[in-house]
């Protein structure tokens, strides 16, 4: 079980009559990138509240770097770090701030290099000792992800990291997701937009109406449809290509 | 238990400590009012009142001082709203720390923010010419009913905060706290009032409340209405206490 990261199997729960999870499996592999794809409501957020220990399953189990979420939440916690929905950032507080309020909480020796690195390297140096009430959404991203980071958890939890955001800022976290696991950290990731996934996934898993419908790499994936025919189109730019290179921000991917 | 608890609180506390010191402007809006109602109950109702005393502003004092609690712990349920809104509870949550002081750090903070409108408020009434003969064990006994009352208002504040769906219904829970001391002996003695509404002043706590801290203040023997003040800031307390771990253990595992 050394390569797995998050197992899961057979995984329930309901929220009063509504039936959300009926029965989940998979799997995660160690330092892999594994997306979860459902649209609004599929249950996505659920299946990360279980896993980060904010919510409790009704069946099945489910394993965070070999413990058990519902019996030693605490030892998950130690192993994860979460990126919700909305940004998790302390308005009030200016950017290093937060970071070194997350630093105090994972109880680091010495916090200001980790702070100092992680400012830097989320491109916030120049806006670290303003509130965070002044950044922009892509800022207030950067900032939330950087401070999931603090104290170098083995797994981390990105739930919809781009939904809201702009082309450009949606890039740059796409940029900083591939790095995370360029350097070994496990990363699960939900969204709704497929090329997301596309873009970033070792593993993409797709939630339909509570269950796992199919799961695979991309190759596999297509794999499931008829074979590619050859056509004829002419390619067009699509307006992201247009906004990108208009405003002059041709990062390529 | 956790053994990081105080360094966690500490990180907790000293966060929204800063919150309270970079939003001046709530300790002004806590303290304007009952201000006001000093400065025209001491000069413009207070000359038609028979409270007994030469010193108006002497008799009025402790129930000012109640009013800018019970107005300055909404304060505390606003901001824990926003915490619950924002995914920074979630975080917290889902990281290794003491839980319980996610919500400790706010009532502490609570308690040092009514403190410092206690204190604003003291100094305006001295300026009013407020004069005490207390000597400083009495004064601790004040300082001592007036952080329980807090510590009692705080934790109902926390059931709104916690269970509240909109800002506003988060903070409008004050307003019946802060009517109370007009229907007890804080502004006119319970002895003018009409049998039904002198029997409900009386026997409400802010009389047992307002009716010690007066007699501590005036270097009065403070006879049984210490032990029914300090009785009702305890059950009080207690009560919302149960109330406010079940309102937040709905929300989390």
């Amino acid at each position: 079980m050394q390569n797995i990261a998050i197992q899961v199997a057979g995984l329930q729960k309901s929220y009063q009559k509504l039936n959300v999870l009926k029965g989940v499996d998979f799997e995660v592999e160690r330092g892999s990138i594994f997306a979860l794809l459902g649209s609004n409501g599929a249950g996505k957020t659920t299946i990360v509240k279980i896993l980060t220990t904010l919510l409790k399953q009704d069946g099945g189990t489910a394993l965070v770097n070999n413990f058990d979420v519902a019996a030693q939440p605490g030892a998950v916690r130690q192993s994860i770090s979460l990126t919700g929905q909305f940004a998790a950032v302390d308005e009030i507080l200016t950017g290093r701030e937060n970071l070194v309020m997350i630093a105090g909480l994972r109880h680091l020796e010495n916090p200001r290099p980790v702070v100092d690195d992680l400012l830097n390297r989320f491109g916030l140096d120049e806006a670290a000792d303003r509130r965070v009430s002044t950044y922009s959404g892509g800022m207030r991203r950067r900032l939330d992800i950087a401070m999931s980071l603090v104290g170098k958890p083995q797994i981390i939890f990105l739930d919809e990291p781009t939904t809201g955001l702009d082309p450009e800022a949606r890039l740059e976290v796409w940029k900083t997701v591939k790095e995370l696991a360029n350097n070994g950290t496990t990363v699960f990731l939900t969204t709704q937009y497929l090329d997301e996934a596309e873009q970033l996934a070792d593993r993409i898993a797709i939630l339909h109406e509570g269950k796992i419908i199919a799961n695979g790499t991309l190759a596999d994936l297509k794999k499931l449809f008829p074979a590619a025919k050859v056509e004829y189109v002419e390619k067009q730019p699509t307006l992201e290509e247009i906004f990108l290179a208009i405003i002059g921000k041709k990062e390529v991917m | 238990m956790n053994n990081h608890y105080f360094s966690d609180m500490n990180v907790m506390l000293g966060r929204s400590m800063r919150h309270i010191f970079r939003s001046l402007d709530t300790i002004i809006t806590v303290t304007i009012m009952p201000i006001m109602f000093m400065l025209l109950f001491v000069y413009v109702f207070g000359g038609a009142i028979q409270s007994g005393t030469d010193h108006y502003v002497d008799y009025l004092l402790p129930g000012i001082l109640l009013i800018a609690i019970a107005s300055g712990i909404s304060y505390t349920a606003y901001r824990l709203f926003l915490d619950m809104q924002s995914g920074i509870f979630e975080r917290f949550h889902s990281m290794p720390i003491a839980r319980s002081t996610v919500l400790w750090g706010h009532v502490l903070t609570s308690l040092v923010s009514n403190a410092i409108s206690v204190v604003v408020i003291i100094i305006v009434a001295l300026i009013m010419g407020f004069r005490s003969p207390a000597g400083i064990l009495a004064w601790l006994a004040v300082a001592g009913i007036l952080a329980l009352f807090t510590l009692a208002l705080t934790w109902i504040a926390a059931i709104a905060g916690l269970s509240a769906t909109s800002v506003d219904g988060a903070g409008a829970f004050s307003y019946p706290l802060i009517l109370l001391p007009f229907i007890s002996s804080a502004f006119v003695p319970t002895a003018s009032m009409p049998p039904v509404v002198r029997a409900f002043a009386e026997n409400q706590p802010v009389t047992a409340i307002v009716e010690s801290i007066r007699a501590l203040l005036a270097n009065q023997p403070v006879g049984n209405e210490i032990w029914a003040a300090l009785a009702w800031c305890a059950g009080i307390m207690l009560v919302a206490y149960i109330f406010a771990m079940r309102a937040y253990k709905k929300r989390i595992v």
